[in-house]
């Protein structure tokens, strides 16, 4: 392949110009990359902050809306009212379920925060043609599957204020890792 | 179970006197009835015999093979070696105790019961995806970093192949290696069990060299590895595992990665949970927070107790396993066998394995073979006398902060055992029984 010829070019020239002493777990002294304008990242620049909502971008939608769109492009997978289909199980209902021996994961019950559907329905969704949606019909996604989650009303414009305005149930469920937790000791005769 | 029963290694499988009976047969040099000159042969050849096999079998008299009496295949002009089509059973398999609706967001696991040593073959390193394998053209393959830099840079693939690069050896496991065997026996083999577990040398370039290069802006604190695939895969990294030890790999085992795992460009966190090495990297962003997105909240966290969840648990601990003799083996009567395995640490370096056959209630030391290296799989090994009764065989590994392997019942101490549960490294115990069949014992 031509990118190995490339390399070994470029190993040479940097061996030679620094005069062959050089520690190899180092830094070298050349950059290879070439400058481009946050403008001009912007059609990759997809991701949410999802705690603050920052990179919400203009745009907005209605359940109403979300709804139309869901029935010809996503109910195949997640079944009618998204309440699980021939690709995945329910996006609806859960909160409470996490304290009972079967926990149900879903939007509504697992995100800490309620930006995280549209960065991911904006990034992975429909799996057959992702990042395929407009701004406008992912807004309306979201809010179609939130009112199903009866997160919020019906009539609900969601947009980048309001989508970052609900208060989710499991906001304060997590914990950061505090691991190690388990305290096991190196017994070797008379072990339980 | 779909994978046909295996016997154990160092009895039957690639012993020379089954290998040349079983090929022969294939090519059908061998008609069955040779069974019966086996026998006469044993008597003649029992009265020479000066130095007795453990096994107590006497050799019938050799016939050449037809390997030896005839033309091999050609060499192939221009090809790629495979494995023996005698080795056609190992094979990475798709997840089939934990089945998925669909497999585009799916897993398959490795063979590592047929692992010899610590590196795994290409072809054989799991792989977990989650929206299908993308085959992206190298040279249209872009890298690009941004946010919180002094200068965004754009990489093509050959402007990351010109500069000098390292190599590692490392272990890789996905978070979920072990989820569906926790409180009872789900699976049978320990592909099944512990398959999500891969270990080889990857090349690629330091990210903190190309960090450097675009500069941070102070507050940056946080970045954003994403995939190029079409679930657009991403996690947040804190800068100083990215400053550490982070690579952006190209290789892995002496040739460019695989595009199930990453082809042209993925990154590599070692020890960190596997989908922390996010595939077909096309973009790193710079911040000063966390994204908190889908994949590690929704996904990739721990159920705790009173209804919560674990965030970042990044590190994989300290774990072994043992692989010969596993689930799904038949022993060959009483006498020695190797007992070997895999232990390993995100944390660091093996420093101990033991060994149990009597259900852990006492233990020995089982010996590690070199190299023992940071954050790799290590080889243990120890030699079992098997008396033909009853046992329960395990192992437990220390690392070099001195975490020793929990047993599940310590883990479900303090996390809950709940549905999807993450971050198996329980010790995991198999039960040998009198008729010499090895089974899943975990509970
Ligand atoms: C071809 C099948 C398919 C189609 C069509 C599809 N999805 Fe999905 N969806 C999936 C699968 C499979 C997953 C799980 C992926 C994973 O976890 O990696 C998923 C996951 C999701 C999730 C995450 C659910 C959770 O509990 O976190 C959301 C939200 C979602 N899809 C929304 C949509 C929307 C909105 C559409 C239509 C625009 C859509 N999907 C179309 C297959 C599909």
């Amino acid at each position: 392949m031509q990118l190995h010829k490339i390399a070994l070019a470029g190993g040479l020239a940097v061996a030679v110009s620094i005069g062959g002493a050089f520690a190899s777990s180092s830094k070298p002294a050349v950059s290879f990359g070439t400058p481009i304008s946050e403008a001009d990242v912007a059609a990759w620049d997809i991701d949410i902050q999802t705690p603050t909502g920052k990179g919400l971008p203009e745009g907005s939608g209605t359940a109403a809306q979300g709804k139309e769109l869901y029935d010809v492009q996503c109910i195949a997978c997640h079944g009618e009212d998204a309440g699980g289909g021939a690709q995945y199980g329910s996006m609806v209902g859960g909160v409470g379920s996490f304290v009972t021996e079967k926990r149900k994961l879903t939007p509504g019950s697992m995100y800490p925060y309620a930006p995280i559907l549209f960065d991911y329905i904006k990034r992975a969704m429909p799996m057959t043609a992702p990042q395929s949606l407009s701004n406008d019909e992912v807004y309306a996604l979201t809010a179609y599957i939130y009112a199903l989650n009866d997160l919020i009303a019906e009539d609900t414009v969601l947009d980048a204020a309001s989508l970052a305005a609900i208060e989710m149930p499991n906001k304060d469920g997590f914990i950061v890792d505090d691991r190690p937790d388990a305290a096991a000791t190196r017994c070797l005769e008379n072990c339980e | 179970m779909t994978e046909k029963q295996t016997t154990l290694q160092p009895i039957s499988r690639g012993s020379p006197e089954k290998y040349t009976e079983r090929m022969a047969l294939e090519e059908g040099a061998i008609k069955s009835s040779s069974r019966r000159s086996f026998l006469s042969g044993a008597a003649t050849a029992a009265a020479a015999a000066t130095v007795a096999s453990t096994t107590g079998a006497i050799a019938a008299p050799l016939d050449v093979q037809p390997s030896s009496k005839s033309m091999g295949r050609t060499t192939v002009p221009n090809g790629y070696g495979l494995p023996s089509k005698f080795e056609a059973d190992v094979t990475r398999n798709r997840s089939d105790i934990f089945v998925n609706k669909q497999n585009f967001s799916d897993w398959s696991m490795t063979p590592i019961q047929h692992q010899q040593g610590i590196i795994t073959p290409n072809g054989l390193i799991f792989e977990r995806h989650h929206a299908g394998i993308p085959d992206i053209d190298p040279d249209a393959h872009e890298l690009v970093i941004h946010g919180m830099v002094k200068q965004a840079m754009k990489y093509s693939m050959s402007d990351l192949m010109r500069y000098p690069s390292v190599s590692k050896f490392h272990f890789m496991e996905c978070s979920g290696n072990g989820l569906t065997d926790w409180l009872s026996v789900k699976s049978d083999t320990v592909q099944q069990t512990h398959g999500l577990l891969s270990c080889t040398q990857w090349t690629g370039v330091p990210v903190s060299w190309l960090l450097d290069e675009v500069g941070l802006d102070s507050g940056a604190k946080w970045l954003l590895f994403e995939g190029a695939d079409g679930s657009a895969h991403a996690r947040s990294i804190p800068l100083d595992k990215a400053m550490d030890d982070a690579l952006l790999v190209f290789a892995s085992g002496g040739e460019m990665l695989r595009p199930e795992n990453g082809y042209p460009l993925r990154a590599f966190m070692p020890g960190w949970e596997g989908n922390t090495s996010v595939k077909w990297l096309r973009r790193i962003k710079v911040s000063d927070q966390p994204w908190h997105l889908r994949s590690e909240t929704a996904r990739y966290t721990d159920p705790m107790p009173d209804g919560k969840w674990r965030q970042f648990s990044m590190e994989m601990e300290c774990k072994s396993v043992i692989t010969n003799p596993s689930g799904g083996m038949q022993m060959q009567g009483p006498g020695m066998y190797e007992i070997q395995g895999f232990a390993w640490s995100g944390l660091g370096k093996i420093n101990s394995v033991d060994i149990t056959l009597d259900g852990g209630k006492t233990w020995r030391t089982a010996d590690l073979e070199d190299p023992v290296m940071d954050r790799c799989l290590t080889r243990f090994r120890y030699r079992w006398n098997w008396d033909g009764s009853p046992a329960k065989i395990a192992s437990r590994a220390v690392d070099s902060t001195g975490y020793v392997q929990p047993t599940v019942a310590e883990l479900a101490d303090k996390r809950a055992i709940v549905g999807f549960v993450q971050h198996h490294n329980g010790i995991f115990p198999w039960a040998v029984s009198e008729s010499g069949e090895v089974t899943n014992a975990i509970a």
